[in-house]
């Protein structure tokens, strides 16, 4: 690609985005003393640990949009995995093995889903919508209205300590996770099939890929991240309710459809999806600094999302009115 | 069997179901089967099936609007603010207000969708947040109570317009009866009301007929939206307290309700009348388990889950049984003119 080429790119676009966000939050964004508070270590760390668990949801949810489907039942597999954690160690489980069931649980959340997209063909945004409301009832049947806290201190430490040097486990795990997630979406022989599925599910299927057994794994898959960062959140918190991550799948969907990921299947990059995710962190976060409230955060993110849509239609509608303007001449 | 259509009998089983519903618990809760039961649930249904139809003509053109709640909850707390302060309008301004306010918010999002051409999910997805923030903003953060309201508007909800003994019937649930069966004729009976299904079961064949996709998918947002609008109303009347979190969640109940109603989410077939039975079973559960014993109260999320998706996987797996026998009665209809054909 040429440099002029990826510039002219969506993830041009997004990351023109985030170095106008940068600057703007950098220079406005001043305590009373004038003393600028976007670009401190402390404020960076805090901006990434106040969502780590979403963005590393983020991540698998760019496999399964790519993949055609949605999953709306993220967050409610990250409730019920915390309420899970919550619950089996109170009744005397020790804390990894309570971890080790918890994460078998978003893997069977995962496999039930994929159970019903997969093997009776209904539509995964139906899907995941029942699903989304019943395992969020299981996590309530779990813990019903008291919230669970005393966890031990390792626990603890693990959600709000620094593992390697400030950094907390979970911003090492979205790290990894995305230099993982980016090798096997866009450099591996089964992220060439996530694609492939998700442009034309038909031509897939008369190609010989196993539609089925992908459309699982990614299922599984999300389950178990979900499940994963359920855990990571009850650590961060130190504590866990029944309406733990509640909303939590709005915020994921926004930062992969706003990474430029289609709706329909097919396209977008997990660079797309990181570059998103680094956008809403230092919108949030220089809102938060300007104390725009939480309501009204999600406003403007909903905006976003609109015109994040909208901004590459526009311009393949130029590209091709330009196009026809230049007829003739060979491309 | 044979001329009975599949919305019928969709219809028809969903009856059979609710049917079973209240005889279970009429059996597990002791004195079920009452006035109370009927008046509360009816009033509570009113308010949800009116969303409810709204959303069934959305899905209906293969789209689905997520921002429902906060439309009921921002044209609530607008319309309230508005009384609070000129206690004197008239009522039926107030209530043209709202349904304006409600279709306002249904056509933001139907432009978008239908002449910007972005999908319906991201639009809504995207104005659910909006609409919301927008509630936020105007509120800052304030609250509207009961007291600050005027007497009509929060005597309407429990005004009957019939009273058999114990059993009464609200206005609201008149007037939500009311659009189920105007919505309905028109559904079923009116030209512009075929063009719903017809936009959602083939747009390709709905645009050679000729039909204008845009203006039919606008026309259903819009509709959505007024009727969201006046669902607001009702919600201010009924609670009288709106706080920014007014009609969270009404969104997936509105959904819940279509799906179990028998709309299918692929857009094109379904009735508002199952969606009215859907509503109802889905608000009878939810208030029944809160009162069965031998289930706690936190149950009643993992039930409802696990029904709508029983009721959708029942759909499709009935629906697909249907096809396949109409496929095979076609064969068979065919087969003697084929063999007259062979033998000459």
């Amino acid at each position: 690609m040429t440099l002029r080429a990826r510039l002219a790119s969506y993830e041009g676009f997004l990351c023109a985005v985030l170095l106008a966000l940068l600057v703007v939050n950098t220079l406005v964004l001043r305590d009373q003393s004038g003393v600028p508070m976007f670009l401190t270590s402390d404020n960076l760390i805090n901006m990434f640990q106040l969502s780590a668990e979403k963005i590393i949801v983020a991540l698998v949810m760019t496999f399964v949009i790519i993949n055609g489907e949605i999953d709306l039942s993220v967050a409610s597999i990250m409730g019920l995995a915390a309420c899970a954690f919550g619950w089996f160690f109170q009744q005397g489980v020790p804390a990894p093995v309570a971890i080790g069931l918890s994460l078998l649980i978003g893997l069977a959340c995962g496999a039930f889903n994929a159970l019903f997209i997969v093997r009776l063909g209904i539509p995964s945004l139906v899907v995941t919508l029942a699903t989304m409301i019943a395992f969020r009832g299981i996590a309530r049947i779990l813990v019903e209205d008291r919230g669970i806290t005393d966890f031990p201190d390792w626990f603890d430490r693990l959600g709000q300590a620094g593992l390697i040097g400030p950094f907390p486990l979970a911003m090492v795990i979205f790290a990894f996770g995305a230099v993982f997630a980016w090798v096997v979406l866009e450099r591996s022989a089964f992220g060439r099939k996530v694609y492939f599925i998700g442009s034309n599910r038909a031509v897939a299927d008369y190609s010989g890929i196993d539609v089925g057994r992908i459309k699982t794994v990614i299922f599984v898959a999300s389950g178990l991240v979900s499940a994963l960062a359920g855990v990571l959140y009850a650590a961060r918190l130190g504590a866990i309710r029944g309406d733990a991550a509640l909303g939590f799948e709005l915020d994921v969907i926004t930062m992969v459809l706003l990474g430029g990921i289609s709706i329909f299947g097919g396209s977008g990059t997990m660079v797309g999806t990181v570059l998103a995710i680094l956008i809403v962190l230092a919108l949030r976060n220089g809102m938060g600094l300007a104390n725009i409230t939480g309501h009204i955060q999600t406003g403007v993110l909903g905006i976003l999302l609109i015109l994040s849509v909208m901004v590459p239609m526009i311009r393949d509608r130029l590209t091709r009115l330009f196009q026809r303007g230049a007829h003739g001449t060979p491309d | 069997m044979g001329n009975v259509s599949p919305t019928t009998l969709r219809v028809l089983a969903l009856l059979a179901v609710f049917a079973l519903t209240v005889a279970f618990f009429s059996t597990q809760i002791d004195s079920y089967l009452n006035a109370r039961l009927f008046n509360r649930t009816s009033t509570s249904v009113a308010i949800i099936a009116l969303i409810a139809v709204g959303q069934a003509f959305v899905v209906l053109t293969r789209n689905i609007d997520l921002s429902v709640g906060s439309t009921v909850g921002c044209v609530a707390y607008l319309v309230g603010g508005l009384v609070a302060q000129y206690p004197d309008i008239q009522p039926l301004l107030l209530v043209a207000l709202a349904i304006g306010a409600g279709a306002l918010f249904g056509a933001v999002n139907g432009v978008l969708v239908a002449y910007v051409g972005l999908p319906s999910i991201i639009v809504t997805l995207a104005t659910l947040a909006i609409f919301r923030s927008i509630l936020v903003q105007f509120s800052t953060g304030g609250s509207i109570t009961t007291d600050r309201l005027p007497d009509w508007l929060t005597g309407f909800a429990q005004a009957n317009a019939i009273q058999i003994g114990e059993l009464q019937v609200r206005w609201m649930v008149v007037i939500t009866l009311v659009v189920v069966l105007v919505a309905h004729v028109y559904l079923t009976r009116f030209r512009s009301g075929r063009q719903f299904f017809a936009v959602g079961s083939n747009p390709d064949a709905a645009r050679f007929a000729g039909i204008s996709m845009a203006r039919t998918i606008l026309v259903a947002f819009v509709l959505c939206g007024a009727l969201a609008g006046l669902a607001g109303f009702m919600f201010l009347s009924r609670f009288g307290n709106i706080t920014v979190v007014a009609g969270l969640g009404f969104e997936l109940k509105s959904i819940g309700a279509v799906v179990v109603g028998g709309v299918n989410i692929f857009g094109g077939s379904g009735s508002v009348i199952g969606v009215l039975i859907g509503a109802t079973l889905i608000d009878l559960i939810d208030t029944s388990l809160v009162r069965w014993e031998v289930v706690s109260e936190f149950w009643r999320e993992a039930v409802l889950g696990f029904l709508i998706l029983g009721a959708v996987v029942l759909d499709t797996l009935l629906t697909r049984r249907l096809m396949r026998r109409k496929i095979a009665a076609a064969e068979a209809a065919r087969s003697p003119a084929l063999q007259k054909e062979a033998a000459a």
